[in-house]
């Protein structure tokens, strides 16, 4: 395998750089270091190359869902790190890891220090159903067993109790299927990925045989690719089930779906049509369902109550879905939530789309009365796509700023203080950002316990851990050195 | 070196790129796919080959000639087919430039890349 040039920098448009930035460079913030963070940041210094970027990430570690979210079983997903660490060591590109933007620094604080900012920090909460039974212990997010199986520092005590036969899915998105996926696959397969160590152990004393995947509209409308759904019906070990009455509403439509549904219903007929072996796990699939209520006795979970729901055409994809008055039952012991991310304002400063759950913008550009005001992937768009449309809508973005840069409405001749005076006021605050060097001791140091115990990588999942690592002292000494 | 001095080396074949309306030549050897051919000439395309030919990403789009789509000896697999899918500006003659192996018969070949570059409100 290759890697991506190492001179991303050979063929440039020399454009803005010489007719722009004649005398101070242009200084960008950008917030997050996720795929839109990278690919604005690559963009940007490939256009503009005397730019000079710091990129402020919340956790000590960067690339977010590409390490907290692709999942383990994915690693040529995550080959896009190569080039983003390629773009990290440019010399005018700077980590700034365990800076938590709203926090230990706010968005006028950035804006005083550059002449603009880019928002690129994704979308890290949950959506509720709003049903009851819905707190309380193993009805979880998707958000929070991936986090869990993925190191997310804050998800790696959530314990899971996997020990009813049955899970239950909520939504039938890429995300319900990577972890329904999980769920599933032999723990021995997983065991060579970078699953957490805690996740494998979990897994390997799992007793779930049965997982559905349940939507609230027909198997016609479903949200997940053919590329994930594959992978799933390649799981030797698993039947994909569907209800004959399914089958047939895709044996229907199969003549008239456009290209890329059409390939999905037919790997779905054929999937379903396989003979169903005994000795397997299931993952069954569910369409026409509402939860409506978890049921629960003593704290524990029995079931989900799902009304059923009915549509007008089940082959239109904008066809409406009524509820009727049939309930079904699910018995199960464990409730996962998929049915979508949610973003939110980190700092009071910004404004905020509560409906569509997003930053308001036009092209990227902040719908702000602040200058120089970005937003980029997931916070800009909303929480969907793949990494390659959240790389068109990044490159969307810079394309805005440059624009902006030309008008004369970036006023790069403003004096900001120097990259220096940025780390001592971050440090004012009891905040030592993590450099990527010192990230690149942590991706060492995972990768040498990963090692040990034959896997591409054992990830840390504890902050002061990477922090001790990244910066090479013993916290719990300095700790009482300091008492 | 300029690129466009360039002449192909011994066993050495051609491949014209077309992107925003530019033309870049390339030269690669037999077996080399597109992909290999594009990182090998330093040609800095942005976000070209992100997944590094593992079928995961389908930002190496590329659309080749009836002709020369016709003539190419392999036919994509499930995998392929599924990741161009998700390609933006898909037409019947779209392929994955990292499944593409080049040889003495498709020397010359020009592909375009289509835009990466696409209004995400779509
Ligand atoms: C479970 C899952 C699996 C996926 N699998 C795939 C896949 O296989 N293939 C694919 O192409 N796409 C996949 N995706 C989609 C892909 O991950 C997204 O398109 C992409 O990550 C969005 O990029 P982003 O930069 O907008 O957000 P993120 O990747 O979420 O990055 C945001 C970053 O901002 C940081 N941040 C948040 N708040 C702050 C703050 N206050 N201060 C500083 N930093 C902050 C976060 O820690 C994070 O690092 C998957 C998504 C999920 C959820
Ligand atoms: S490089 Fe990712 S699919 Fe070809």
């Amino acid at each position: 395998m290759r890697l991506q040039p190492a001179r991303p920098l050979s063929l440039l448009r020399r454009f803005y750089s010489s007719e722009i930035s004649r005398g101070n460079p242009l200084r960008v913030a950008i917030v997050g270091s996720g795929p839109a963070g990278f690919y604005s940041a690559q963009y940007l210094i490939k256009n503009l190359h005397d730019a000079q970027v710091d990129m402020f990430e919340k956790y000590p570690v960067p690339f977010g869902l590409v390490r907290f979210g692709v999942a383990p079983d994915h690693p040529e997903v995550k080959n896009v790190i190569h080039s983003f660490t390629t773009t990290a060591k440019l010399e005018n590109f700077r980590f700034l890891g365990g800076v938590c933007v709203g926090t230990t620094i706010t968005v006028p604080e950035l804006l005083a220090r550059y002449h603009a900012v880019i928002l690129a920090y994704g979308a890290g909460k949950d959506k509720f159903l709003g049903i009851p039974g819905e707190s309380g212990a193993n009805v979880m997010s998707a958000r929070e067993i991936v986090g869990w199986y993925n190191g997310l520092p804050e998800d790696a005590a959530l314990n899971p109790d996997l020990s009813s036969p049955t899970a239950v899915i909520i939504g039938q998105g890429n995300v319900a299927v990577d972890v329904a996926r999980i769920l599933l696959t032999p723990p021995d397969l997983l065991a060579k990925t970078d699953i957490t160590q805690h996740a494998l152990a979990a897994l390997r004393k799992s007793r779930i045989r049965n997982v559905y995947l349940v939507g609230r509209r027909g198997p016609a409308q479903v949200a997940f690719t053919v590329r994930e759904f594959r992978e799933l019906t390649k799981l030797t070990n698993v039947n994909t089930v569907f209800s004959h009455s399914d089958l047939d509403t895709i044996r229907t439509g199969l003549g008239n779906f456009p290209r890329h549904r059409k390939r999905l219903m037919e790997l779905a007929l054929s999937s379903g049509e396989r003979p169903i072996k005994a000795d397997s796990k299931n993952c069954h699939l569910k369409f026409m369902l509402s939860p409506r209520k978890i049921v629960k006795a003593d704290g524990v979970i029995h079931a989900v109550n799902f009304t059923v729901n009915r549509m007008e055409d089940p082959l239109d994809p904008h066809s409406a879905v009524i509820p009727t008055d049939d309930i079904l039952t699910v018995k199960c012991g464990l409730v996962l939530r998929s049915i979508g991310y949610e973003a939110e304002p980190v700092d009071k400063s910004l404004p905020f789309d509560k409906s569509k759950h997003l930053i308001p913008n036009d092209q990227g550009r902040v719908e702000s009365p602040a200058k120089g005001l970005y937003c980029s992937g997931w916070i800009k768009r909303g929480p969907v796509g793949v990494i390659l449309t959240t790389m068109n809508d990044a490159y969307e973005t810079v394309d805005s700023l440059l624009d902006d840069l030309k008008a004369g409405l970036i006023n790069v001749e403003e004096r900001k203080p120097s990259r220096e005076a940025v780390v001592e006021f971050l440090r004012s605050r009891q905040c030592d950002p993590v450099t990527f060097p010192e990230w690149e001791a942590i991706d060492a140091e995972e990768m040498k316990r990963g090692e040990a115990v034959g896997k591409p990588r054992e990830k840390l999942v504890d902050v002061r851990d990477m922090i001790s690592v990244a910066k090479k002292v013993d916290l719990d000494l300095a700790h009482e050195e300091a008492l | 070196p300029s690129l466009a001095s360039r002449v192909a080396g011994k066993n050495e074949f051609k491949v014209k790129f077309i992107r925003e309306g530019k033309t870049y030549d390339a030269y690669g050897k037999a077996g080399d796919t597109l992909l290999d051919v594009i990182i090998n000439n330093d040609l800095d395309f942005d976000g070209f080959g992100a997944c590094e030919g593992t079928l995961a990403c389908s930002t190496c789009h590329v659309i080749v000639p009836q002709a020369e789509f016709d003539r190419l000896p392999n036919k994509p697999c499930d995998e392929e087919l599924d990741m161009l899918d998700l390609a933006y500006d898909l037409t019947k003659t779209s392929r994955l430039g990292c499944q593409i192996e080049i040889s003495a018969d498709l020397d010359g070949i020009e592909v375009t890349i289509p835009a990466t570059r696409h209004d995400a409100r779509g």
